[in-house]
């Protein structure tokens, strides 16, 4: 870790040299670790160390990104002036307005220093004990524990100066037999929350069903686990939640503003700053989060914007900047539903014929604007019958819109899961979706997996 | 930079470590994006570090850094020794790592025009005069030009005494207009979805590709498809497209005979595979049509290099002949278990990152027929192109595309233009099914430069060589 002082001082020292109109700087480090096991051993266990920065020029209205991970100073001068001569040559987009000015930071801590205490001896321990209380319970067990530390530090010339420090770990586990497998995961930043047994009990009673039985495809009641939740979540996130999605015309809420489009039970927003999430006081423009509402009681209400989307509408970002250079928009990291009244128990005793989905495994779009999606099920996938979870069903094929789906909602639960994709390609920032289960009065599989 | 290299494997011997290796890579990456006549994006990106593999007492680590100096390779080899010491405590059966012949060698990607070298004045003219030409046609929303070019440099070095140099080059190019309407998005793309096609290989790539040209068709197209009748649901004969087919050559047999799937290690992230090893030699994946090579030495292959991340010489080897499951992806450690060597497939992402079983070219050789005459025989069907949608489940057994297009085909010629194509199968019978692949007339590479597995993730670039092929009895218009 660099720390914040020096991190800001290195920064700073970019910026002042910078001959650009403005300038922004990003530094992300890392330290983080990660172990993969399968029943026979460990076999993966990695360490990484990276710092990276990231410059953002602007001369008049031309914008360039430069990205190194080379830091001594005259490397770092280097590349400024290749983000220089990137701009130069480039002609001005004439619907940037400007890079954000500074607002303030909430004070947030997302460190926990107990995160160091997992050393390798640690990790193999803890690793160990989850394999043998699932080899007790007659099952093999696979899984990764990963922890990281990752500082994220922005000034930029208009005066923005941010700079916070994460801790994050995430388990996820999946313990099978020959008959099938049951999934169960954890993400936190803090090491003392985990607790390892709860998980081995949730993922080995998924897989403790026996033999799948065959359900046909069509259409059927359903309960989605928050993490089958999340993924339909981050869809909607994907495809239509921000600010650049409905400035081009593609967003499912493109002139539905103020109309209900889902079912009134559904709240869905974005919340950097609720301590029930992974929290994260400011964005990648060093703007400071704030929540926004989706959907409010099915009603469709407001997107996110980052600098560059707000500008074009003269409003103000509302701290969702990505890592630049960013061409996908500012899509929200943060997403929540609301929980409703139910116990996840109850909604089960009241389908009388129905599925249980777990989780889902590579979700797709099939019709953007109508957020229809693909995906299979998997790890831990049932038969419901008066009001029972019965035999585990091979696992099937959904395809569908989420938006119809969500306004089938019939119940939601009250108790909600912290859930993370718990996969880091490129720079590592762990981000959570809070989600309840839902219950859905008609949901579309249109296949099943079986040979 | 030797000296340090060599104290490392100096080190690594003191500790009597089983093997070590360790890889400095640096890659620059540009890339440029223009998007509705504005500069999207227009980077440049450098990553450069270092990352060692130590196997002791029959266990893995790994560790990695970016700050470049002999003190911290020191530190990072002692973090990956301890990584593997403390893996070797609860290890079941020590890992196996045949031994290889060490090689000394240097390996760069022969191009023609360096794609860093040309201008940035001539890539932004092409791109803005391509993203313009397809905003001639006013009905469409969202133009779209791409371009990446890809330099990674880098240095093997193992304690069996292997030293290899590597300069891998890659660019691609590639544009795409969405037309919207009523609720509707259309996406037509050129030479492929998801920012064009990519090759190893120089600029000249680029410019073979002729992505100006094509702009105002696909403009057209995606304006087209916004009135053009939903795709028919039911069974048929389906005829897919090159770049469709080497999305379908990737889900359904390239990560299905990964045998690191297949042995559980890729079990709680990215999924196994319905395929067993027992199943080599014995298993019919395919029709007799269907002839599968994973081929690294394929001049510009997407999946093209001199050496793996073992230090293993690129090979070419059949995986499926005449239908028939004959090998499977491998690597030093898991090819004993087919009592074969490994096949040369481990790449790593980068320096931070771990060397996984990965695709190379994995190519369905061509067949007899002509695309011609292959609709001219087909009495009912579709024909489809383009990749829009993926999915596939956790054992690679069903999936599910979308294409950006597709045409009805009705008595042996292609008919009215279909929007929202999808189509699902299971993975052995939709192979067995083809009934007939194209020639090297209409064969092609198509470059995948989004190929995810792992954790921490892994993006590996492979390429597809494959030309269009027919399928029978295929569920298409998914409900």
């Amino acid at each position: 870790m660099i720390g914040r002082e020096a991190a800001l001082k290195m920064l700073q020292r970019v910026v002042q040299e910078s001959p650009a109109d403005q300038t922004e700087t990003l530094l992300m480090t890392e330290d983080s670790s990660l172990a993969r096991f399968t029943p026979a051993a460990i076999h993966q266990h990695v360490a990484e160390r990276n710092r990276t920065l990231i410059l953002r020029v602007v001369l008049g209205k031309r914008i360039a990104v430069v990205a190194t991970n080379i830091l001594q100073p005259s490397a770092v001068k280097a590349s400024l002036h290749k983000a220089i001569s990137l701009a130069r040559i480039q002609p001005p987009n004439e619907e940037f307005v400007s890079l954000p000015g500074p607002k303030p930071v909430p004070e947030l801590n997302t460190f926990f220093a107990n995160i160091g205490r997992l050393t390798p001896e640690r990790k193999v321990k803890i690793i160990r004990e989850v394999m043998a209380l699932v080899k007790e319970k007659g099952f093999t067990a696979s899984g990764a524990l990963s922890h990281g530390e990752v500082e994220v530090a922005v000034v930029n010339s208009l005066g923005v100066e941010a700079y916070q420090k994460y801790s994050d770990l995430f388990l996820h586990l999946i313990a099978q037999n020959d008959k099938g497998s049951g999934y169960a995961s954890f993400v936190s930043r803090d090491l003392d929350q985990l607790q390892v047994e709860p998980l081995v009990k949730a993922a080995v009673a998924k897989a403790s069903g026996g033999d799948p039985i065959q359900v046909e495809p069509g259409e059927y009641e359903v309960i989605l686990e928050p993490e089958a939740v999340r993924d339909l979540l981050v869809f909607l996130g994907y495809l239509g939640f921000h600010a650049l999605a409905v400035q081009e015309g593609r967003s499912f809420f493109c002139n539905e503003f103020g109309k209900r489009m889902v079912n009134e039970k559904v709240t869905i927003y974005d919340d950097g700053l609720d301590p029930q999430g992974l929290q994260v006081p400011f964005d990648f423009e060093g703007v400071p989060k704030r929540k926004v509402i989706f959907f409010e009681e099915g009603v469709a209400k407001n997107v996110t914007y980052d600098s560059f989307t707000a500008g074009r509408e003269g409003k103000e970002s509302t701290g969702h900047g990505l890592i630049p250079p960013n061409t996908e928009g500012p899509i929200p990291i943060n997403l929540f539903m609301q929980g409703g009244e139910s116990h996840l128990k109850e909604m089960v005793q009241s389908v009388r014929r129905g599925i249980y989905v777990t989780r889902f495994h590579y979700t797709n779009v099939v019709e953007p604007m109508k957020a229809v999606i693909t995906g299979m099920t998997r790890d831990g996938t049932f038969w419901i019958e008066e009001g029972e979870i019965k035999n585990p069903i091979k696992n099937l094929r959904f395809t569908e819109s989420i938006l119809k789906a969500l306004s089938r909602v019939k119940a939601i639960s009250k108790e909600r899961k912290i859930c993370s994709a718990g996969s880091v390609y490129g720079r590592r920032f762990i981000t959570g979706t809070v989600a309840p289960a839902i219950q859905v009065d008609g949901f579309n599989f249109s296949g099943v997996s079986s040979l | 930079m030797k000296d340090w290299v060599d104290n490392i494997l100096n080190l690594a011997k003191i500790k009597k470590v089983n093997y070590a290796d360790i890889r400095i890579v640096r890659r620059q990456t540009e890339e440029i994006a223009v998007k509705n006549g504005n500069i999207e994006a227009l980077t440049h990106d450098e990553d450069f570090g270092f990352g060692i593999r130590v196997l002791f007492q029959g266990a893995w680590g790994f560790a990695c850094s970016s700050k470049m100096d002999k003190r911290e390779m020191e530190n990072t080899f002692n973090r990956a020794w301890k990584i593997a010491r403390g893996g070797s405590e609860i290890q079941g059966e020590k890992i196996p790592f045949p031994p290889a012949p060490p090689a000394v060698a240097r390996y760069q990607t022969p191009i023609s025009v360096d794609p860093f070298h040309v201008s940035l004045e001539t890539k932004l003219k092409l791109l803005l005069e391509s993203d313009a030409a397809i905003r001639e046609n006013k009905k469409v929303k969202i133009s779209e030009a791409f371009m990446a070019a890809y330099r990674t440099e880098k240095t093997f070095a193992s304690t069996e005494g292997s030293f290899i140099e590597q300069e891998i080059v890659e660019c691609g190019a590639g544009i795409a207009a969405a037309a919207i309407d009523g609720g509707e998005v259309q996406v037509r793309s050129y030479p492929n979805s998801f920012r064009g096609n990519f090759a190893t290989r120089g600029y000249e790539w680029i410019e073979e590709l002729k992505i100006l040209g094509q702009a105002e068709r696909v403009a057209e197209e995606a304006v087209r498809l916004l009135s053009a009748k939903p795709c028919p649901s039911g069974i048929t004969t389906l005829i897919l497209d090159g770049s469709q087919l080497a999305l379908q050559v990737h889900e359904s047999i390239g990560h299905p005979i990964e045998l690191d799937r297949i042995l559980g290690t890729e079990a709680s992230y990215a999924g196994t595979s319905f395929l067993k090893p027992e199943m080599v030699g014995d298993f019919q994946y395919g029709s007799e049509q269907v002839n599968i090579v994973a081929d690294a030495t394929f001049p510009g292959g997407l999946g093209t290099f001199g050496f793996d991340d073992e230090g293993l010489k690129a090979q070419r080897v059949p995986i499926i002949s005449h239908g028939k499951l004959v090998n499977l992806l491998t690597s030093r450690e898991t090819a004993p278990l087919l009592k074969k060597e490994s096949n040369g497939t481990m790449r790593a992402d980068g320096w931070n990152r771990l060397p996984l079983i990965r695709m190379t070219n994995i190519n369905l050789e061509p067949g007899e027929w002509t695309l011609e005459q292959m609709i001219a025989e087909t009495e009912e069907g579709l024909f489809l192109s383009t990749n829009r949608s993926w999915s596939i489940d956790d054992q690679r057994i069903n999936f599910q595309f979308g294409t950006e297009i597709g045409w009805e085909i009705k008595g042996g010629k292609l008919a009215a233009m279909v929007k929202n194509p999808t189509y699902t199968g299971i993975t052995p019978q939709f192979w067995n099914s083809c009934d007939a692949v194209a020639n090297r007339d209409h064969w092609q590479m198509w470059g995948t430069p989004n190929c995810g597995k792992g954790e921490p993730g892994q993006v590996a670039h492979v390429g597809h060589g494959t030309a269009p092929a027919r399928f029978k009895n295929v569920r298409v218009g998914v409900k």
